[in-house]
């Protein structure tokens, strides 16, 4: 392993990410705050409680993930295309590391800035609402896999797009739905027989409801379905990667 | 001199299936300045690009320093340093960060000092903390060269450095290159300028549509496919040349009021001798004696144009 040159992809992304700083935090801690104020305090006023939290906190987990999952993907996707559209991939290319070390590089920097923006979006929720997190660990070993797996999948799509276009095409038709439709905002359990059937094609609904048992200890679906769930989705996603790797596709010719 | 970049029959076949290299078999010298010329498309970019590892080989082998650069790409690669032919940069990022970059991505530690040293062989010291798009297109192939340069390679490939550059830019080029040769750092670059190669080249290369078509030492090239010319000016314009005069080597000047003469410097004879003796006996009456050399770029541009790529020698029509 070329560890040096892994922190040098990692700490030049990193770096990007920290000249921006202010913008990096504004931006989650402003739209957590509306959030609040829309759901929070609009609905919330009418739904009281949902399996005994209160709704202002039952949203909490669903917003974290909502925004974790699409930072990790437009972060590690635009890291890699960002590259490939400019030119500069030929460095990556020519230099003595292999594909492996490139994906650490990205997707490292990547899952940590979506987790650092996690972090940011908790800490303004304790400013809204009074949470207590009912298995810490857990809910840490959530965060950072998932930030890890959707980066891992950013990571697969920047290599696929052809352009910008492409770029946001899976984000925008596949990813959101998932996510809105995921249980974010609501229970599983709410929702009309056929409607929870359906949801339980959508691997987001598995990762929300683990995050929130691991917040409240209460869940729509049993936590080790939900662990089997981001587990397969990981794998599925180093497959594509080692797929990659072996064939060079869109990479090297 | 050894060898240290050891090119063995490579072919590369892109997607389509267009062979852009049909078994190139070459081998660089270490220390040396080669210069590969060739027109556009002739596989100069796809040759660079298979040596450092942008494309894969179809077929045949590339060693650098004893490595393949397929099996054993780390070892190989540390080696290499490559200036792209587009100028590829991070607009928004600082000189200094790009470079730093570079250097940690071929896996050696930090180390300032040695960035500046670049930096400053580059004359870019002081803009170390410029963002990119602030350069001009010159400076920004000293940045591409300098990342390159950051991890101290033993072998140096320029794609055109010199491409879209000033003259006086050029000679910047010409003087970098020569001090990396100084520092015993091996040199291949493509160009389109065959002054540029016959100014800073040791070997010169030629290739066409995928095909290495000669390597030469430049001054043996020059002496062995030379042919100088001898325009012997007439007071008086003459219709034809005299029956006496009549050789292959010999042409007449289109307004009549010069012979020119093809003769080979490899010859034992150049026949100048005879030549002036028949033409005084022709009666003609001289005006004034020329003679020119043929340069590289006649040589290319014959070469090049020439189907059949064994034939290396020049024609008999004379050049402009
Ligand atoms: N990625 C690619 N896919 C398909 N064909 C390619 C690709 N890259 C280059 N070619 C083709 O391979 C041939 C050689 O191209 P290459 O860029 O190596 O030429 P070159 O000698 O560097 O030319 P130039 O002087 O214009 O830079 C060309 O015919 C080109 O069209
Ligand atoms: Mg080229």
């Amino acid at each position: 392993m070329n560890w040096t040159a892994i922190y040098s992809i990692f700490s030049f992304e990193m770096a990007r990410f920290f000249r921006t700083i202010a913008q990096s935090i504004l931006s989650p801690v402003l739209s957590t705050s509306l959030y609040f104020v829309v759901f929070g305090a609009a609905i919330g006023s009418r739904i009281q409680e949902v399996e005994g939290v209160s709704y202002g906190a039952f949203i909490v987990p669903g917003l974290i993930m909502l925004s974790v999952i699409t930072q990790s993907i437009s972060n590690a996707s635009f890291g890699i295309y960002f590259p490939k559209f400019i030119g500069t991939i030929f460095e990556l290319l020519s230099a003595p590391i292999s594909f492996i070390e490139i994906v650490i590089g990205y997707v490292g920097a990547a899952a940590l800035k979506a987790l650092f923006i996690g972090v940011i979006i908790l800490i303004t929720a304790f400013f809204f609402v009074d949470i207590s997190i009912a298995h810490p660990f857990a809910m840490v070993a959530f965060l950072v896999l998932t930030c890890i797996s959707f980066a891992l999948m950013g990571f697969i799509i920047g290599i696929w797009a052809g352009n910008f276009e492409q770029l946001q095409l899976v984000p925008l038709l596949i990813v959101t739905p998932l996510v809105f439709l995921g249980g974010s905002f609501y229970s599983i359990s709410m929702l009309p027989p056929v409607w929870q059937t359906i949801s339980h094609f959508n691997p987001v609904v598995y990762l929300i409801s683990g995050f929130r048992w691991a917040f409240f200890g209460t869940a729509d679906v049993p936590i080790l379905t939900s662990l089997m769930a981001i587990g397969l989705f990981t794998s599925t996603c180093l497959a594509v990667i080692w797929w990659i790797f072996r064939t060079g596709w869109r990479i090297r010719q | 001199m050894p060898t240290i970049v050891d090119i063995k029959n490579l072919r590369k076949a892109y997607d389509g299936g267009f062979e852009a290299l049909k078994g190139v078999t070459l081998e660089i010298r270490e220390g040396e300045i080669l210069a590969l010329l060739g027109p556009n498309g002739a596989g100069k970019t796809t040759l660079i690009s298979t040596v450092c590892g942008i494309t894969m080989p179809t077929d045949g082998t590339v060693t650098v320093g004893g490595h393949d650069t397929v099996t054993d790409y780390r070892a190989a690669r540390a080696m290499i340093g490559l200036v792209p032919q587009e100028i590829n940069l991070e607009p928004f990022e600082k000189v200094i960060n790009t470079v730093r970059f570079s250097r940690g991505l071929f896996g050696r530690k930090p180390d300032d000092a040695a960035l500046e040293k670049v930096l400053r062989q580059l004359s870019l010291w002081d803009k170390k903390d410029s963002q990119i798009r602030a350069l001009s297109g010159g400076m920004k192939r000293r940045v591409l060269i300098a990342k390159a340069l950051a991890h101290d390679p033993r072998v140096l490939f320029l794609d055109e450095p010199t491409a879209g550059v000033d003259v006086e830019l050029r000679k910047d080029m010409w003087e970098i290159v020569a001090g990396l040769k100084a520092d015993g750092v091996t040199i291949i670059l493509t160009t389109h300028y065959i002054e540029e190669a016959e100014a800073i080249a040791d070997r010169i290369g030629v290739i066409a549509k995928g095909e290495l078509l000669l390597v030469e030492d430049k001054a043996k090239l020059m002496a062995r496919m030379g042919k100088k010319q001898l325009e012997v000016q007439l007071t008086q314009p003459i219709e034809a040349i005299p029956a006496a005069l009549q050789s292959d080597a010999l042409t007449l000047s289109k307004d009549g009021s010069a012979l020119i003469y093809s003769y080979d410097t490899r010859g034992e004879r150049t026949g100048i001798t005879k030549l002036l003796a028949d033409v005084a006996a022709a009666g003609l009456v001289l005006a004034d004696l020329v003679t020119r050399q043929s340069s590289l770029e006649d040589i290319f541009v014959d070469l090049v144009h020439d189907d059949n790529k064994s034939d290396t020698k020049l024609g008999g029509e004379g050049v402009a």
